[in-house]
């Protein structure tokens, strides 16, 4: 990873633009997690027989893999959108995490910050508690309201922080997320303890899980998280000169305000996507972006992108201990991402000369 | 023509006036130092003139009314240093310094040669240059001062708002402080507005002094038209002697148990 360089004079080493070599790293880190994902399952298909099947993918190659048209299926839907569910959600869950990191200057800032989990929550459990989770016709209703309560607590947060003074600052935003999430998992709770017999299916929901990923599900989340990623990457540069605070970075011609809102907006919008189709999957947000951070520097030009590729190859990866430790049974994901995630963090925490900002 | 006009400027926090119809032109080139007692508003007619606090009354800078002006154009204009500007942890000097070319780049662009270019001048210019590397947060209080001077410099405007630029500092760096800033405002024509709260180093680098005080200015001028002893005594409530030492004015407080003769 980065180190600090030496007394280079150069100015260009100055602009904290990623380089090729890190976009590289992050890429092989997404190609290996997926490649180990994709060749192990309880179904116990052949590796070298996955291979070859990847391979015969790859434009003038043909190879016979020998895999049954059962197993090419097992491959094919289940496995590869799986693998495919899971960065996205993971690098979703990630930059989100990041970006709310930056704009609140407050290292503590995980993407369910201003309420998206408990209104996610509150959807999911409405959902599962009214039987509509068993879906009407073939249509999953879990997912749908999931991402309205999201998107809903978020809004509710937003409104309330903006009026609740002249001042407008991030503050009365956090302390508006922290009011609207608890009234929100109150209600959720109270739904929860009316209908006892949910209460697996709801808990199963809250802990995280790609265990119904299809590739209906990665269509759903793919538009949100590929304009959510893009509308944060843009502001990049601006974020770095946010971290100046609100009078300095409007000095040199930002509009701190504006740059939040959409911000936020766009990583709401990505947060409230991914937990609609993968429950609450905890500590992503806020472990990849400290982990980049630690390893390669605090500038958000280099946090966000990378935090992207990272939160995808690390989520495929605790996807892949999550159904391959205890198998058959599937440990949730949250379990997994904090059991594995905490320790490491705090290792990576003790042993780093950087400082998080 | 006056470069930066601010014409009947009020502010008001509740009942309190902290700006009461305020006016104040400066020329081209000039250096001017806002000075007065803690409170007076000397800091809030900065940010207001610097277009980063909402007030009512005009400014106008180049001609161009400030409210008509884009966040970007302002910055491009004028550039403002606080008091005690935030210094993000872990991020490198040089870094710092690129942030200042903002307002030269466009919505989605990203520095380019020129503005490497300008920052290694300026870092040079600074004694920056070997410092490039090191995060803010492992520089000296002279050393990060220089950084944010260096980085007002970047934006490249033809007008700088400095509030109280030589505040925590040595009396060496406070003067290597003010040096570098009439050095720059010589060599890149720049208009410069400070606010200061040592009134012999104000008299001895500016060109004009405004005094403030309870948000109405008191006095304007020269600074040996506005160091007037009984003038301090009164707004400032203390003892106050302005004396001539090798034609620079020294201002000190004085009990008056060992009045000097």
């Amino acid at each position: 990873m980065r180190l600090l360089r030496d007394g280079s004079r150069d100015a260009s080493t100055f602009s904290d633009n990623l380089r090729v070599s890190e976009y590289l790293i992050g890429f092989a880190a997404i190609i290996a997690a997926a490649g180990a994902a994709l060749l192990t399952g309880p179904a116990g298909i052949e590796k070298t027989g996955v291979l070859a099947e990847l391979l015969d993918q790859v434009p003038f190659v043909s190879i016979d893999s020998g895999l049954s048209s059962i197993q090419k299926n097992i491959l094919w839907q289940i496995r590869l959108p799986r693998v495919v569910l899971g960065a996205l959600v993971g690098a979703t869950l990630a930059v989100s995490g990041a970006s709310y990191q930056a704009v609140f200057r407050n290292p503590l800032a995980d993407p369910y910050l201003l309420g998206a989990a408990a209104g996610a929550g509150l959807g999911a459990t409405v959902a599962i508690v009214t039987g509509s989770g068993d879906g009407i016709g073939t249509f999953d209703l879990v997912p749908l309201l999931a991402f309205v309560g999201a998107l809903i607590a978020v809004a509710l947060t937003y409104s309330l922080g903006y009026s609740s003074g002249t001042q407008r600052s991030p503050a009365a935003l956090l302390l508006a997320g922290v009011a609207v999430a608890s009234f929100l998992t109150a209600i959720q709770t109270f739904i929860q303890q009316q209908n006892v017999d949910t209460i697996r299916q709801v808990y199963s929901w809250i802990l995280g899980r790609l265990t119904t990923a299809s590739w209906d599900e990665v269509s759903l989340l793919a538009p949100y998280a590929l304009v959510s990623t893009l509308l944060i990457l843009v502001y990049r540069r601006a974020l770095d000169v946010m971290r100046l605070g609100d009078v300095e970075a409007s000095s040199v011609g930002i509009r701190p305000q504006l740059v939040r809102l959409v911000v936020i907006c766009a990583a709401s919008l990505g947060t409230a996507a991914a937990v609609a189709v993968s429950g609450l999957i905890a500590f992503v947000g806020l472990i990849v972006p400290h982990t980049v951070r630690l390893l390669a520097g605090a500038s958000n030009r280099i946090v966000l992108p990378l935090s992207i590729l990272f939160g995808a190859a690390f989520l495929v990866l605790v996807d892949l201990l999550g159904r391959s430790l205890a198998s058959p049974a599937e440990i949730p994901l949250g379990v997994i991402t904090a059991f594995c995630g905490a320790p490491f963090f705090v290792v990576l925490l003790r042993s780093s000369k950087r400082t998080l900002g | 023509m006056n470069f930066c006009v601010a014409e009947e400027v009020v502010v008001r926090v509740g009942e309190k006036s902290i700006l009461d119809r305020v006016s104040v032109s400066i020329e081209p080139g000039e250096w001017v130092s806002v000075v007065g007692p803690n409170g007076a508003g000397k800091t809030t007619l900065l940010s207001v003139m610097a277009g980063l606090r909402a007030a009512s009354g005009k400014i106008f800078i180049g001609g161009r009314d400030l409210k008509e002006l884009s966040s970007r154009e302002r910055a491009r204009l004028l550039a403002y240093v606080p008091q005690h500007p935030e210094i993000p942890p872990g991020m490198r000097v040089g870094s710092y310094v690129l942030l200042g070319r903002t307002p030269h780049l466009s919505f989605l662009g990203m520095e380019g040669p020129e503005d490497f270019r300008l920052v290694e001048q300026v870092l040079e210019q600074f004694d920056l240059a070997t410092l490039g590397q090191r995060t803010l947060d492992s520089l000296s209080g002279g050393e990060l001062q220089r950084c944010h001077l260096a980085r007002a410099i970047a934006q490249a405007t033809p007008i700088i708002f400095f509030d109280e630029p030589t505040a925590a500092l040595d009396l060496g760096h406070q003067q290597q402080a003010l040096e570098r800033i009439r050095r720059l405002r010589e060599e890149h024509q720049v208009t410069v507005v400070t606010t200061m709260h040592d009134l012999t180093l104000a008299s001895q680098y500016c060109d004009r002094m405004i005094l403030m005080s309870e948000g109405q200015i008191a006095a304007d001028g020269t600074p040996s038209e506005v160091l007037d002893p009984d003038r301090l005594s009164d707004l400032y409530g203390a003892h106050v002697k302005v004396l001539n030492v090798d034609d620079h004015l020294v201002v000190i407080p004085v009990v008056e148990r060992y009045e000097l003769g």
